[in-house]
């Protein structure tokens, strides 16, 4: 078996396994109104994370999406209430904005030789900055767009709903698979992850890729953001704090090699997933406090990476990761 | 090459000339320090009060004192080319550890004891990690930040513990000679770190395993070794930042303490000019870096100019720093001053 796809193996058993465990303590968990739920829930994380996954797989990291979602709902709930403009209109302001914004981060990086992690770090610190700019409140949506999408949901057996942003989540991880393992932008971006000196010899366009990465990883953020807008009905600027770390974590459980070249979009889709699982399963416990997700998942982070890394040795040794 | 040197021609060859290599740290902590006093002008002024010293300069030391505690940390661990995410994390859990201590009934010395362990098993978990595990340090330290906090109201049981303990409150609010504790404790920290990493080898071991970690192991460098007492040194550094923030208000709050603060410890370390690619560092300039952005936070307040704007700023300040060291910049620089040669 490739060591390539043991990670991915691992992520799914992971879900399964937690899954089938949660139904044999909670009678009521096996439902597909659960599973839809865990949809909902992390439809934003879900969006964000695909973008995530093309930067880390590119060897990058992106810091600023979490501060770019609340920029984002704020910049809506601003247009639509302050400034009356319709709900689609705002829509495509925002994403061009966050675009743009990515664009910016993207070239800062390839024209100045600047590690991702500190330039998207400034860009963290500067989004968050522009929503307290645009205000401090938290701004109710009330168009009438928001009321009709969340009562829009489609029926599945045994009360399930899936909602319209948990369609649009599937929609982006399944357009995601695409971009990264049929088109010559996921090639590109695979070989720059793998070794940026041979891809540039290779003829690989380093600048535009780069750039390209960190626009589309905004431009998600960005649609993350309006479907957190949707989500909570609400523009907040403290909006989606540490939604940045989750999003990694949900990249590196889902098996994607933080040295880059390495990874699947459907990976982290199932990493957002386990993610959620573990949310599920302490509301369905009830009596757990809510800060053990963070140390589940900074657990899981642990043992997913220290897996990583026996994995790199063990293909080290071998002479190659195929 | 002639003995006698000739006259410098350009900017660029007169700027290399002058040996301190802190001018521009420094310039600019004076500018922003006349912009305070331009916007507020009592600004210099000091009053001794009890035996303590008063006045927005104080302030200055004073609030940013544990930016300063964690940038000293943190200056070791950039200048092996790392980078500690998980300080903020560590000082929840400091604070955590200290006041739940104190209120079972614990000895003051207990507690901080035990809160200063709490922050070096940290910093030697994140040097294991990377040093031994081979783990890129941004992701290690990724793990104890998002744990950490975790574990913070863990210890805390989900809620904020105040304490009434007299001489813990000392820590955050007392005064040493006239000036506040926090201060002191600035001093002495960096008098240490200082004392150790300039007056022994470490420093230089520091250095040599930031600009070339396998050329450092071949010339006999413990690199491991120097790598885990970076990162304990900045779990320390962190947990009496803990203990000095949760002595200010008299409680632990794991979900607030330190939040954020790993970022500004990082853009203090790099305002100071040590570089984010390793092997070179200065422990003061790093002090002159937090005191620029605690006097950046004081002026915006006095200025009257909406507090929101202190994030871009310090956004824009830090890539205006970084941009002067990226490598094109500083080629481009070197090429114009090299003309002369």
């Amino acid at each position: 078996m490739s060591l390539r796809l043991l990670p991915l193996l691992v992520t799914i058993a992971t879900f399964v396994l937690g899954a089938i465990l949660c139904s044999l303590q909670f009678p009521h968990f096996a439902s597909t109104r659960v599973f839809t739920n865990l949809l909902t829930d992390n439809a934003f994380l879900g969006i964000v994370a695909v973008g995530m996954t093309f930067v880390i797989l590119s060897g990058g990291i992106d810091l600023s999406v979490g501060s770019v979602i609340a920029f984002t709902c704020v910049l809506l709930a601003i247009l639509i209430e302050r400034d009356h403009v319709p709900p689609f209109v705002a829509f495509a302001i925002a994403l061009s904005v966050a675009g743009l914004f990515g664009a910016a981060m993207g070239a800062l990086i390839h024209v100045f030789r600047l590690p991702p992690f500190i330039v998207t770090l400034a860009g963290m610190f500067f989004a968050r900055g522009m929503c307290f700019v645009l205000t401090t409140d938290s701004i109710p949506i009330g168009a009438p767009l928001y009321a009709q999408l969340y009562r829009h949901a489609i029926d599945l057996p045994g009360h399930g709903k899936l909602s319209v942003i948990a369609i649009i989540m599937l929609l982006v991880v399944a357009a995601g698979m695409v971009i990264a393992h049929r088109t010559r932008f996921g090639t590109n971006v695979y070989a720059l992850g793998g070794n940026r000196v041979s891809a540039e010899l290779m003829g690989v366009k380093v600048g535009r890729t780069t750039i390209a990465i960190y626009t589309l990883s905004s431009t998600l953020a960005g649609l993350a953001g309006i479907v957190f807008s949707f989500y909570t009905g609400a523009g907040s600027s403290l909006a989606a704090t540490g939604v940045e770390l989750d999003t990694i974590a949900a990249v590196v459980i889902g098996g994607t090699l933080l040295s880059g070249g390495v990874g699947t979009v459907f990976g982290t889709f199932v990493g957002v997933l386990i993610q959620g699982l573990i949310q599920t399963y302490i509301t369905f416990d009830g009596s757990l406090s809510s800060w053990w997700t963070k140390i589940a998942i900074g657990a899981l982070l642990f043992g997913f990476i220290v897996m990583q890394r026996v994995l790199v040795a063990v293909a080290g040794r071998r002479g190659s990761l195929a | 090459m002639d003995a006698m040197a000739p006259a410098p021609r350009t900017i660029g060859a007169v700027l290399r000339r002058i040996r301190f290599a802190g001018w521009p740290q420094l310039l600019a902590l004076a500018l922003v320090l006349a912009a305070c006093r331009a916007v507020s002008p009592g600004f210099f002024h000091l009053r001794l009060v009890d035996g303590r010293l008063f006045g927005s300069l104080i302030d200055v030391l004073d609030r940013g004192a544990p930016v300063a505690l964690l940038s000293l940390g943190m200056t070791l661990v950039i200048a092996t080319r790392g980078i500690d995410l998980s300080v903020g994390a560590v000082m929840a859990i400091s604070g955590a550890v200290a006041a739940t201590l104190v209120n079972a009934g614990s000895p003051v010395a207990v507690a901080v004891g035990a809160a200063l362990a709490a922050g070096l098993g940290c910093g030697v978990w994140n040097g294991v990690l990377v040093a031994i595990l081979r783990i890129q340090p941004i992701v290690a330290t990724l793990i104890l930040m998002v744990a950490g906090r975790g574990i913070a109201q863990l210890i805390t049981g989900g809620q904020i513990v105040t304490f009434d303990d007299r001489a813990l409150g000392f820590v955050g609010t007392g005064s040493v000679l006239g000036m506040p504790t926090p201060v002191v404790l600035v001093a002495l920290v960096a008098m240490s770190i200082a004392l150790l990493t300039r007056r022994t080898a470490l420093g230089l071991f520091i250095e040599s395993v930031g600009a070339n970690e396998r050329a450092s192991a071949y010339a006999g460098v413990g690199a491991s070794v120097v790598l885990i007492a970076a990162y304990a040194a900045s779990g320390v550094c962190a947990a009496l930042a803990g203990l000095v923030v949760a002595a200010d208000i008299k409680g632990a709050d794991a979900n607030n303490a330190g939040l954020w603060l790993e970022l500004d410890a990082i853009l203090a370390v790099v305002v100071g000019g040590t570089s984010l690619f390793g092997g070179r560092f200065s422990l003061l300039l790093s002090l002159v870096g937090a005191m620029i952005i605690q006097a950046m936070n004081t002026g915006i307040l006095l200025s009257g100019i909406r507090p929101e704007y202190n994030l871009i700023v310090k956004a824009v300040v830090v890539l205006a720093v970084l941009l002067l060291q990226s490598p094109p910049v500083r080629n481009r620089l070197s090429r114009t001053g090299g003309a002369a040669r």
